[in-house]
Parts: C-alpha cells; structure tokens; sequence
C-alpha cells in the first residue's frame, strides 16, 4: 500500500503542491483525478521523489521514501509511466528494456513476462524508441516500468492520444496488472475510462486533495464527476 | 623532397595531431553530451596530465618506458579524481546551470594554472620517449625498369609517433565499446536521454555525472600523456587544446561521439597538411574559419542532431 499525507511541493520557489494526501491499495486501481494544471502529474513527480517535498510523508507498505534519494525509490518497487512516456528516445527497445531490468535487479524471466504482454515490441528490439509509432511508444514506456516488477504502478494519462484499439490494449494490461495484486494509481481524463476502471477515485483542486469516493460512489453519483472535472 | 613524400610527412605529421585532438576532444564531447556542461577547464586537465607525466617520470630511474607506462597509468587517474571532485564540489552545488557552470570552470582553469605556476614553475619541461627509433619511409617511383622503392631523404617518421596514432586508435574503440556496448555506457546514455526519467529508474544521476566529468578529463589528461615526449610541458599549454577541441566538437556536432572523431581528422589532418606546406598560422586561421561557416551554415554540427 502506498501512503502520501499532506504533501507539499513545488519547483523551485513556486509551490504548486499545497496538500495532498492519497492512498493506493494492492489489487485496485486508484484513479487521481483533476482538471489540467490541477497538479496530478506533479503529485506522481513528488512520489518519485522528483520533486523535493517541502512536508508531507510518502510510505510503501509502512517504510518511509520520503527521505531517500530520488534514485533509491523505484528500487523499493514503484514503475512509473510519465506523461508523455518520456522514452529514452536513442536508446533501442532492448536497450529500454534492459535500463528497466537493471533497475530491480531482474533477469530474463521478467523479460520474457514484459515482452509476451507486448509482442509487437519484440519484433521491435532493435529500433530506436523514438522512432516508435505513438502506441509503441506507449507499450514501451508501460514495459519499461514492468519491468521492474513493481508493487506499485503510476500511470499518468497513459492512453493520451492513441487510437481506440491501442487504449484498449493499454486499459487491458492495467486492469490484468490490478488482478495480480498491484496497486495502480492512474492519472485518467476521460469519464468512460475512469467510470470502467476505477475501485476509488481521489480529486485534486489546485494542489490539494479535495475528496475521495469509491466506486459504487462514482457510478451512483454522476454528477459528482461532472461538477470536479468541470466537464 | 618532392611533392608526393612531402605530402605523405604532412599526413603523418597531422595524423599525429588528430590523435592527441580526438582523445582531448572526446572528452569535452561526452562531458557536454552527457551533462549539458561546457567545461572551460577541459585545458587545464590536459595540462595537469602532462605535468603529472612529468612529475612522474622523474620519481622513477631505469628505462624511460617504465616511467612512461606509470605515468599513462596515473597520470588520468588522478586527474580524473580531481575532475569527479570537483564536480561533487562546485558543479553539482550550482545545479549544473549552463551559466553559471561556465563561469565556475573559467574559476576552475585559472586554480589549476596558479597552483601549477606556484609547484611547478614557469619551465618547460621534456619527457623522455619509451622508445624513439627513426624509421625511414619508402616512396615509389617510376623509373626505366616500371615501378621501384626507394627512400626519399628527410621522408622518416619515429615509432613513438607511429604508437600515439595506434595508441589514441585503440583508446578511441575501448571508449566507443564501454559506452555502446556495457553496462555503464547504457547507465550514461539513458541519463544524456533523460536525466529526470533516469531517476525514475534507479540510475544514480549524480554519481554518472562525477564519473563522467571525471572519464572526461582523464581523456585529456591521457592524450597529455602521449604528448609530453613530444611537445614539453608547460602550466600555459591548456589553452591550444581547449580552443582546438571546442573547433571540433563544434564542427562534429556537440555531443556526437563519431562527428568528433571525424572533426578531429579533418582538423589535424589539415592542421599538418597546411602548416607542412604553408604555415601554422594560416592553419588555424583556417580552422577557425570553418567553425564560422559550420555555425552559419550547418549549427547543429556535421553530425549532431537539428535540435537537441
Ligand atoms: N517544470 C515546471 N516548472 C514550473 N511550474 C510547473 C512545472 N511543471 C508544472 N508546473 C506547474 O504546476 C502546476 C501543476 O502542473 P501539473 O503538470 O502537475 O498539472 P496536471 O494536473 O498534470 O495537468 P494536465 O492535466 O495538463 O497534465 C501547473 O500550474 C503548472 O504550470
Ligand atoms: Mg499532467
């Protein structure tokens, strides 16, 4: 279970994080919702310990990351997909897969797992991630971060302008990634997507976490999407 | 001589300057390739190796080529601590600003020259070669009977500038390997792609960026080495290979581990060709010349990426 309690943070001396606070369960998808600027992908940047934390605190399972250093966090098992996917774009498809692999200490297996869920990255090694089509680069930034086996996945708008058959795809991994036990904290804007996936949905306003609902909350109460998200 | 040795001298000669300006410039390559630094000091790491080489060679006795092995051996190592701890020290304390770290190296160049000019002194100072043998170079030329070898006189080269052309050869495919085909060298380029996402990913930033500053400056510090039998050493001999090797990771594309070399070529080849023939001034009025038409014409370099 990933914890944050009433983080703060910011770039440098602007401060765009006031309080947020959320809860990632194993075997749920938790859906962190906001209008565009509301602060959701610096929220998953403050739990990577990309963004320094001014307070607040960050547990995996009870151990604090907090106080580690950014490079230290995803060892203890948390993939991130950042929005964008943010590729290593000269390096070729094994090569991505490899960086993902040395990052936990796994072997071929775990290679072998990453790359049956993604076939069409395996006819794909030797090409260069940035000359991937959008929905390869997709699959490759999501198997890069399972690559590492992780206890938690953060997805930041993973299905950001792809066709409908590849958000399918994406959105079939995801929910295959809950039933093994993740926990997945998924940035998602649009209302189809969260009403299907999500087990708990937390909303932010301008840098704050503003209320949490599960998901018998969201489908009974409709509205509740449409007066947060402004849509 | 005639025209065809003297031509052939010309190549050699410049062959061995593109030997010594590849490895100098590899190293102000990678270290702006990989951190976005513009290392201004990058000289004086060359300088410090030939100084260390000199300092070196003197505490042992015996054959020379032992002193010289230790100092090829130590000279980069040292040079390279230095570099990585400076890096820990100032660069990373300015949060590798391109602005300020520009200026935090100029302040780094001029440490490293007073310190030296204080220990050191003000002379120059010859290392002996390993090893210096002439060997006199066959030409062919066409005479009654066809085809026929012969040496020209004055057309000779000596086997320790036929080893620093073999030498920098080998050093330039040892790095081309680490950094393409290991582990290390995926760690480094992840981190040239995306330093934030290499975070993400467990790749320690800070240490790939010590270690690199570091690999940087004991590129220079070794093509020093190499050096030194050659050209003495001198606290003020930083400042040629500084403004050459930013001629030619400007021409190469910055960045570009392959525009580099062929940049260090092209200049050191006509660097010997023109001084050979001309002079040493026009050689670099020239070079200089084709940085500006390289910046007006192709920016990003020959090999380097539109934008970056
Ligand atoms: N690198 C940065 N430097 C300064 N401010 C930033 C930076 N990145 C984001 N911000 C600011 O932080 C705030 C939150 O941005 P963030 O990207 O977290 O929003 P978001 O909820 O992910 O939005 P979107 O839905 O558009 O992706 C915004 O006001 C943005 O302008
Ligand atoms: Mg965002």
């Amino acid at each position: 279970m990933l914890e944050a309690t009433s983080l703060r943070a910011g770039y440098g001396p602007v401060e765009v994080l006031h309080d947020v606070s959320l809860t990632a369960r194993a075997g749920e998808i938790t859906c962190l919702l906001g209008r565009n600027g509301a602060g959701k992908t610096s929220t998953l940047k403050a739990l990577m310990g990309l963004l320094p934390l001014t307070s607040g605190t960050v547990t995996l399972d009870g151990e604090a990351l907090h106080d580690l250093p950014a490079h230290e966090i995803p060892k203890r098992g948390i993939g991130y997909v950042p929005q964008g996917r943010r590729l290593f774009k000269e390096l070729t498809v094994a090569e991505t897969i490899e960086v993902g692999l040395m990052t936990r200490g796994e072997g071929r297996a775990t290679r072998e797992w990453v790359l049956d869920l993604f076939p069409r990255l395996r006819e794909r090694l030797n090409q260069q991630a940035g000359t991937l089509s959008g929905g390869e680069q997709q699959m490759l930034a999501t198997a890069r971060a399972l690559c590492l086996r992780p206890k938690v996945l953060l997805l930041d708008e993973p299905t950001e302008g792809l066709q409908p058959s590849m958000i399918e795809l994406i959105r079939d991994v995801t929910v295959k990634m809950r039933d093994e036990g993740y926990a997945i904290l998924l940035v998602e804007q649009r209302m189809d997507a969260i009403l299907a996936l999500a087990d708990r949905a937390v909303f932010l306003e301008t840098g704050r976490s503003v209320e949490t609902a599960d998901a018998a909350r969201l489908h009974a109460d409709p509205d509740l999407l449409h007066h947060r998200l402004g849509v | 001589m005639e025209f065809g040795p003297h031509l052939l001298l010309a190549v050699l000669e410049g062959l061995v300057t593109a030997s010594i300006l590849s490895l100098t410039a590899m190293g102000l390559s990678l270290v702006f390739g990989v951190m976005r630094v513009v290392n201004v000091a990058h000289g004086e790491a060359f300088m410090l190796g030939a100084v260390l080489a000199w300092w070196v060679t003197g505490l042992v006795a015996g054959h020379p080529a032992v002193g010289f092995v230790l100092a090829a051996l130590t000279a980069p190592l040292i040079v390279g601590a230095l570099a990585a701890a400076s890096d820990r020290l100032v660069l990373k304390r300015l949060n590798y600003d391109p602005d300020r770290t520009i200026v935090a190296t100029i302040g780094l160049l001029y440490i490293a020259q007073q310190t030296t000019l204080m220990t050191f002194g003000p002379d120059a100072r010859p290392v002996e070669p390993p090893f210096n043998q002439r060997i006199a170079l066959p030409w062919l030329e066409r005479t009654e009977e066809g085809w026929t070898w012969f040496y020209p006189w004055g057309l000779s080269i000596t086997s320790y500038k036929l080893f620093v052309i073999a030498a920098a050869a080998a050093i330039l495919v040892a790095i081309w390997l680490v950094i393409t085909r290991t582990r290390a060298g995926l760690l480094m380029r992840a981190t040239q792609q995306d330093s934030e996402t290499a975070q993400a990913f467990g790749i320690p930033v800070g240490t790939v960026y010590s270690v690199v500053f570091g690999i940087g400056a004991a590129l220079a510090a070794l093509g020093a080495v190499l050096v030194v039998p050659i050209q003495q050493a001198h606290y003020l001999m930083g400042g040629e290979p500084l403004l050459l090797s930013f001629i030619v990771v400007i021409i190469g594309g910055l960045g570009s581990l392959p525009g580099t070399v062929i940049a260090a070529l092209l200049i050191g080849l006509s660097d010997g060709i023109i001084s050979v023939f001309f002079s040493p001034t026009l050689a670099k009025i020239i070079a200089t010349l084709l940085v500006a038409m390289v910046l007006v014409f192709r920016p990003q370099g020959l090999l380097g990426k539109a934008q970056t």
